[in-house]
């Protein structure tokens, strides 16, 4: 617990109205969007400048006090959850767009504005920022350069990593940092912009952010490529892909998925096929054209039974807000909805979801598979009971072995929601024991007392590692 | 202040009563936030978001947290607009989750004796017999009439009030005598062909207080071809118990109404108020643990259509020459229509092909005014806050003319108009009211 002494400490630095110690809200930043965990700080602060970030990490530093930053909590690997109590550092108040530069495109805001906000703001100057979780419409630019969140698009323009140049952060001991700039080359000293993002507030607070723009997209077509069976949506990824082609989204909802997504969404989506494709090309209109129809080509050459075009942009709009709800959706079939992001390099994909529905079967469980099939990013979800402690353990064991698969194929633990709490007893499987000593190095060099989100990326034991039969 | 032992009995009652699996549906992916107004405009507080208030709720039922002032706060502070509802992936029912939540308090509660004597007569007393809210509106008639209100006016003793609530005072509509509201006919036939047999839902408030728009409303039916019945039995809907957390009463009037409309065998049960459609579409929740009249409510909900609805399936707006004098026109949507009855596109069709009008679509016209029943008297703060917002951007569209589809919408968006002075050119009207005007192509 915080000492009453401290709270008002917090308070002097930031004013009164903006720490929360009651029940009531510390309960409300106990969790993220994260199933399964929950766990209550002790107080909530809302600091409104860098300054004011910077002394209350002095504070915190000298009473070895915990601090989560959070953003809107949309994350899934429990990387916001206080799971160590102390205080969840707001950044409500610090929400604006601070510069937009034109001759550099770039964008500097500070992290607690809203990511489609900013998108929306850049867009009406005819600039690009590709990152686009499918909580882009509520997450903010911190929480997605912390978690390094990828996208729908993040196939062609990569992820949040690609379009972050420079930060503003503030240490564990109060010390404020700038990293990168508005620089097209920086090789000045280590890249600590590239170490900070996807640190998930384990090294630093961010406060700013410096992302890249790019030109818009002159256009863009969607096309809906519907199969009968899985096997075959999966190959027809990787032959995409081995034909040099580079979508710019390639993603992958199967059957039960579809299912649960028409049901929100009611746009009229095919829930009669075992799997479909959602494909988008975006660029100069003859090459969108080429592409469209090579694509196309493939498709039906690797069986698939239909391929539609968008009719409008309203249309391709529906068909992306339907794909990035999917997840939520999927809660529709049980109480609690437990998912992953298994990734793998995309000539796996096909081996991937082959592996995901055999460990299904054998664990007796209902495992939906969605994802950006493009990237190798996907989401094997199982819909259960939190209530159901036998399931549950059944789940487990089904997703240790889908890590393990993934790892044999090439793959990782997590593409893009991040290690946190939730894949922590499985960094290891994919760093070894030397590359997490090397991780802990760089924590404790910055971090001393681990006052920086205690708890998550490094877990106390790690998971002894599964035999997959193959 | 809640008393401990009144915790410990709402808690018990959390335990017994709440809904665990809806509770354990809302996965927390924060899907809802953009679109809660509370959430919003306290800054981004997630404890007046929908994630945040089902997180209270679950927390008091797994015993974390107690059901404290704070607690109270959170779901007093919601608008019940449930808007947050069709943007939700996973189909959390909350403005149930909600309903039991504040129900369970209030019945637990004892609240100050003032408190106690206003709720009970307008929830026992008043609401549930039209004759008395004929009387009581009766009363604000002659206080209009006999010369009180500019007296009072005059005096300036509506300053003594809060502002928003002598505001009130001045867009209240002037009200019908006692003998024309009693005066109600129980049959009306078709005008022209007859399309269809429609039950009118008469409201309580609508049916006083609103009369003229009822009014509107049957003649509007009457011309798309309907022929009209309006049981006498009816009785309020139960919205105002309901979302007050007198949920046995609200059962009561559902129960009514039902056996009301029962007899009449009607195509179609017709409202026209958002907030009343909204509760009676409900019942079948309401009523789902009583065996007498579970499948009832089915049936009675299967019947149930907004104004704008049957209009727009009747073809009204293309069999009608609808005209008025050039204008512009912008629609508030009512958050239970719209939400909870899903009729959004109804509305604006209808509104659309009156020759003369320029519509403009509002910006964010789908988020609550922050009327919501009587929340604008009781979180009077929060209120005219969201409010405020609101009438920027109505002010925005350069509209003469604000149509709602709710008798609170309708009165808040009077107030907005009052508040920012600008009845010198602006007005709201309920969209009954419009259609008629544009039936005979007048002002």
């Amino acid at each position: 617990m915080i000492s009453t002494k401290v709270l008002q400490e917090f308070q002097s630095i930031v004013g009164v109205e903006n720490v929360d110690d009651s029940k009531a809200g510390r309960l409300v930043y106990s969790y993220d969007a994260t199933p399964q965990f929950q766990s209550m700080p002790d107080a909530i602060v809302a600091p409104r400048t860098t300054k004011e970030v910077a002394e209350l990490l002095k504070v915190c530093n000298a009473h070895q006090i915990p601090i989560v930053p959070r953003g809107s909590g949309t994350n899934l690997c429990a990387g916001t959850c206080p799971s160590e109590g102390g205080i969840v550092l707001l950044f409500k108040h610090m929400n604006r767009l601070l510069e937009l530069d034109h001759e550099n495109l770039t964008v500097t805001v500070q992290p607690g504005i809203i990511t489609l906000d900013l998108i929306n703001e850049v867009e009406k100057h005819g600039l690009f920022y590709p990152p686009d979780p499918s909580s882009m419409k509520i997450s903010t630019i911190g929480g997605n350069v912390n978690e390094n969140s990828g996208g729908l698009r993040g196939l062609k323009y990569g992820v949040t990593r690609d379009y972050v140049l420079g930060l503003e952060a503030v240490l564990a001991n109060g010390d404020i940092i700038r990293t990168g700039g508005k620089l097209a080359k920086d090789v000045a000293g280590y890249d600590l912009t590239r170490l900070l993002v996807g640190s998930e507030g384990t090294l630093a607070i961010i406060t700013e952010v410096t992302l890249k723009l790019i030109p818009m997209p002159e256009s863009k077509k969607t096309l809906l490529a519907l199969y009968e069976d899985m096997d075959a949506a999966a190959k027809t990824v990787s032959s995409i892909i081995a034909d040099k082609i580079i979508p710019t989204t390639l993603e992958f909802l199967d059957q039960p998925t579809l299912k649960v997504v028409e049901d929100f969404v009611k746009i009229g989506l095919p829930t009669d096929v075992k799997a479909v494709l959602l494909i988008e090309q975006d660029g100069h209109p003859d090459i969108v054209a080429r592409d469209i129809e090579n694509i196309t080509k493939i498709c039906l050459a690797e069986r698939a039974v239909s391929v539609q075009a968008a009719k409008s942009e309203e249309e391709a709009e529906a068909l992306r807000t339907a794909r990035r709800s999917a997840l939520s959706a999927l809660a529709r079939l049980k109480p609690t909805t437990i998912l992953e992001d298994a990734t793998v390099p995309r000539s796996q994909i096909a081996n991937m979801v082959k592996a995901i529905n055999e460990i299904a079967i054998k664990h007796q469980l209902n495992i939906c598979t969605f994802g950006h099939a493009g990237d190798g990013n996907l989401h094997p979800t199982v819909p259960t009971d939190a209530r159901n402690s036998e399931e549950m353990e059944r789940v487990e064991l089904a997703f240790a072995e889908i890590f393990a698969h993934a790892i044999d194929l090439g793959g990782t633990i997590t593409g893009e929601h991040g290690v946190g709490m939730m894949k922590a007893p499985y960094l290891e499987w994919k760093l070894g024991k030397e590359g997490i000593a090397a991780m802990k190095a760089i924590k404790s060099a910055l971090d001393p007392l681990n006052i920086l989100n205690p708890g998550k990326i490094f877990a106390k034991d790690s998971r002894k590692r599964v035999v997959i039969s193959k | 202040m809640t008393t401990m032992k009144e915790q410990k009995n709402i808690q018990e009652q959390f335990k017994t009563r709440m809904n665990e699996d809806e509770l354990l549906n809302c996965m927390r992916c924060g899907f809802c936030l953009p679109s809660c107004p509370t959430y919003i405009e306290s800054g981004y507080n997630e404890a007046h978001s929908p994630r945040g208030r089902i997180a209270l709720m679950k927390a008091v039922v797994d015993g974390i947290i107690e059901p404290d002032e704070d607690v109270e706060h959170s779901l007093n502070l919601c608008l019940g607009c449930r808007a947050c509802e069709p943007v939700c992936p996973s189909g959390v029912k909350y403005g149930h989750l909600l309903e039991d939540a504040r129900d369970i308090i209030h019945q637990n509660k004892k609240h100050s004796l003032p408190a106690r004597i206003t709720r009970k007569v307008a929830f026992e007393g008043l609401f549930p017999y039209q004759n008395r809210m004929r009387a009581v509106t009766n009363l604000l008639g002659l206080y209009q009439r006999s010369g009180l209100q500019s007296a009072v006016r005059k005096i300036g003793l509506m300053n003594f009030l809060p502002d928003h609530l002598s505001s009130m005072e001045k867009v209240l509509p002037s009200v019908p005598k006692m003998k024309e509201m009693g005066n109600r006919p129980v049959h009306l036939k078709a005008m022209g062909q007859r399309k269809a047999k429609v039950a009118f839902f008469s409201g309580c408030l609508m049916d006083t207080m609103f009369m003229t728009t009822n009014n509107a409303t049957l003649k509007l039916l009457q011309i798309a071809g309907c022929e009209i019945h309006i049981p006498e039995k009816q009785a309020c809907c139960g919205a105002l118990h309901g979302h007050s957390g007198e949920k046995n009463q609200a059962k009561e009037m559902a129960k009514r109404n039902i056996e009301a409309f029962e007899g009449i065998n009607a195509d179609y049960i017709i409202t026209n108020a958002g907030g009343c459609g909204a509760f009676l579409i409900d019942y079948d929740h309401l009523l789902k643990d009583d065996p007498n009249y579970c499948e009832r409510a089915v049936h009675f909900k299967s019947k149930l259509k907004d104004l704008s609805n049957i209009l727009v399936e009747l073809n009204f707006h293309e069999d009608q020459n609808l005209s008025l004098p050039p204008q512009s026109v912008t629609y508030q949507d009512s958050c239970h229509l719209r939400n909870v009855m899903n009729t959004k596109h109804e509305p604006r069709t209808l509104l659309q092909s009156i020759n003369g009008i320029r519509y403009i679509e509002m910006k964010d016209a789908d988020r609550c005014c922050g009327s919501a029943g009587i929340y604008n008297i009781v979180e009077a703060e929060m209120s005219m806050q969201i409010l405020d917002h609101k009438m920027k951007t109505a002010k925005q569209t350069n509209a003469a003319t604000i149509v709602t589809a709710n008798p609170g919408c309708l009165l808040q968006m009077k107030l907005g108009i009052e508040r920012e002075g600008l009845s010198h050119k602006m007005q709201a009207v309920h969209i009954a009211d419009f259609l008629l005007q544009a039936v005979d192509g007048k002002e």
